[in-house]
């Protein structure tokens, strides 16, 4: 077990490193990127611009920039170019909107992921099995920005049945936060109920065909019960990685259309802003910090097939 | 269909009702390539305390005469036919409900390869207290001390540590040992053992067919042998049915079978034994050819494409009926094949360019 730790801790520190490293390098070499010219405005004097390269420290070569960014962001002072706030706060401000839609819509995309798997397994080549192929097919490949948008104008402009867009806090009221939840979860889960429900799908009609789901079978218990402890615990396994990727992606910012769509003010939508302004400091921590989720959640889903599975070994 | 009949009044000639009596039982898959039949037209009893041999090639549809008959093969591209009477009621027409009370309990069975017929991600204890509840009230804790005992009966050391342990821990042999115990745990009438030693070390399956041998005495169940490996048969065996290509060719007891075999199929498996006591043949014998598919069997004697004593009559399907004895499906006179059977001077089937010893 320390081992593991160990090796994960270290594995960490790589990848954030790496990606790091190359988001920096990316921006370097961007076309319009120096963001001393971008600050100084369209106006400015070449005067203004060295002034404010060497206030920034943007004359450094780019490895000593790099410490300097890194510095600042471990220390908790990284400050964006354009807006020039804490970056830090500015993501603490934004991440319980995003914290929001990832659990609820997380929790969402499972269930319902898992159900319409399970219910096509058992029904397969049936008129169920084919609806929800069909349905899959079409969560899968509508985008979401159409979908969110699709759903705002129906649900929320011609029906007014769900706010157009926005975000209140949980804290603050509780039965508003879930009502402004709702249609973004919805729509941010049916990409992923379709991905996960074909996996799923796939996974049970190749357990199903296991010699040991025979034997149960031949032992004379239920079907219900050969098909929940037999079948569908055993056919999980890759679901539950994908779901932790998945899930820490979309802590990290990955959501970022959904977030736009509907005007979260998340991470996601926070990330898309820099990448528009070319304001690096704010894209590195996004980045590390998505980065930062995804190492740790999949050192847990390591942690989670161990247990589903004895014969894995932690390592 | 008169072939079926009298093998089956042939089967009642005990007297007495048999614990097992399957009669022209039929059973086809649906598949891409067209309707399979697997099993086409198979009638046999079996009595407590016997021992049934269902020996032949790898596809010819002996499994799924076992899965069959514990409902196995039910599924919506399977279409039955026939009957299997056990306990007064026929298995083919019981709703899934009624199967589901009586396999696992009153018929039960084990399967080829315990590497893969074990739950990997369960403990053996849960494996078998499962099946133990499922047709009992047992409490847990007696399940399990049932469980105990049970592995404890099959020869399985230190049982209480084997409970805790994961399939993966244990070795193939433990593992099949353990399928027995969970076969065993209901006490059943029947077993059907398909393949039970195949995947094991032959000193393994020395000692599991030991096992098979006791627990049939101490049970009076009756057993019913799956296998390829006439080995096997002539240690446990009391009675055999060969099958080929979903048909049942020849049928008797263990040394009509051995002694006097009918049907060239029979005389191929055991001129294809190895034996260590013979001088060895320059090329182990074989039967040349594959059998049919099952999609497209061969017209008359499904055997006729790869049998070297085939005449025109084999065009003809032979039934299943006593020309010497016990019941056979081959048209050649008793005479013919006590001739056609020698060759070099033991039971075997001749290769098409030889010539028949006489």
């Amino acid at each position: 077990m320390t081992r593991f730790v160990v090796r994960r801790l270290i594995s960490m520190v790589l990848v954030l490193f790496a990606i790091s490293v190359l988001t920096f390098l990316i921006f370097q070499v961007i076309p319009n990127g120096d963001p001393a010219q971008r600050m100084a405005g369209r106006l400015s004097t070449p005067e203004t611009v060295a002034a404010i390269r060497r206030t920034w420290g943007f004359d450094q070569p780019i490895w000593q920039q790099y410490l300097t960014t890194m510095k600042k962001i471990f220390s908790g002072e990284v400050i964006s170019y354009t807006q020039q706030v804490n970056v830090l706060d500015q993501i603490k401000q934004d991440l319980p909107a995003t914290l929001s839609l990832a659990i609820g819509a997380g929790i969402i995309w499972l269930v319902l992921g898992v159900l319409f798997g399970l219910l096509s397994a058992i029904r397969a080549g049936r008129f169920t099995d084919r609806a929800l192929t069909v349905l899959a097919l079409v969560g899968v490949s509508t985008p979401v920005f159409l979908l969110g948008a699709v759903a705002l104008y129906f649900l929320a402009f011609r029906v007014q049945l769900f706010p157009n867009g926005g975000y209140v806090p949980l804290t603050s009221d509780p039965p508003q936060w879930l009502y402004h939840m709702i249609l973004p979860w919805l729509v941010l889960s049916v990409l992923f109920i379709g991905i996960y429900s074909r996996v799923l799908r796939s996974n049970l009609l190749d357990t199903m065909n296991e010699d040991y789901v025979r034997t149960a079978r031949a032992k004379g218990i239920s079907e219900r019960r050969v098909l929940l402890r037999h079948v569908l615990r055993n056919s999980l396994i890759p679901i539950v990685s994908l779901w932790s990727l998945d899930f820490a992606a979309v802590i990290g910012g990955g959501a970022i259309l959904t977030e736009s769509v509907f005007n979260l003010h998340g991470v996601g939508q926070y990330a898309a802003e820099s990448i528009a302004q070319l304001d690096v400091p704010p894209v590195m921590v996004v980045v590390m910090f998505g980065a930062f989720f995804v190492v740790v959640l999949s050192a847990v889903t390591d942690v989670i097939f161990a247990l589903l599975d004895p014969r894995i070994r932690l390592t | 269909m008169s072939d079926v009949a009298s093998s089956s009044s042939l089967a009642m000639s005990g007297g007495r009702k048999p614990l097992l009596d399957v009669e022209d039982l039929r059973v086809a898959f649906r598949t891409e390539e067209g309707v399979v039949q697997a099993v086409d037209g198979v009638s046999f009893h079996l009595d407590a305390g016997e021992v049934l041999a269902i020996v032949g090639e790898s596809g010819c549809g002996k499994s799924v005469t076992g899965m069959t008959l514990m409902g196995l093969t039910r599924s919506p591209n399977a279409r039955f036919g026939g009957r299997a009477t056990f306990d007064g009621r026929d298995l083919l027409a019981a709703s899934d409900d009624e199967l589901r009370r009586v396999r696992g309990a009153q018929i039960a069975m084990v399967f080829q390869d315990p590497m893969t017929a074990l739950n990997p991600v369960l403990r053996v204890g849960p494996q078998l207290v499962e099946q133990i509840r499922a047709h009992g009230d047992l409490g847990r804790d007696e399940a399990l001390e049932r469980a105990r005992a049970l592995l404890e009966r099959v020869g399985i050391p230190r049982p209480e540590e084997r409970l805790r342990a994961y399939p993966h821990e244990l070795s193939g042999g433990m593992r099949q040992r353990v399928m027995i115990a969970m076969a065993l745990s209901c006490d059943p009438r029947v077993l059907i053992a398909d393949e039970p030693t195949t995947a094991l070390d032959v000193t393994i399956q020395a000692q599991i067919l030991e096992e098979v041998r006791r627990l049939r005495a101490e049970t009076n169940a009756g057993v019913i042998l799956i296998t390829h490996d006439l080995g096997v048969v002539a240690d446990v065996a009391d009675r055999v049915a060969v099958m080929y290509a979903g048909q049942i060719v020849e049928q008797g007891t263990l040394d009509e079978l051995f002694y006097d075999p009918q049907h060239p199929y029979t005389w191929g498996l055991l001129g294809s034994i190895a034996r260590v006591d013979r001088p060895r043949p320059p090329r182990l014998p074989a039967i040349a050819g594959t059998p049919p598919s099952l999609a497209d069997p061969p017209h008359g004697c499904r055997f006729r494409p790869r049998c070297p004593h085939a005449f025109e009559r084999c065009g003809e399907l032979p039934p299943l009926e006593a020309r010497a004895g016990h019941p056979d499906r081959c048209w050649l006179t008793p005479e013919q094949k006590r001739t056609k059977r020698r060759v070099g001077g033991q039971i075997g089937l001749a290769h098409g360019d030889e010539e028949v010893a006489a």
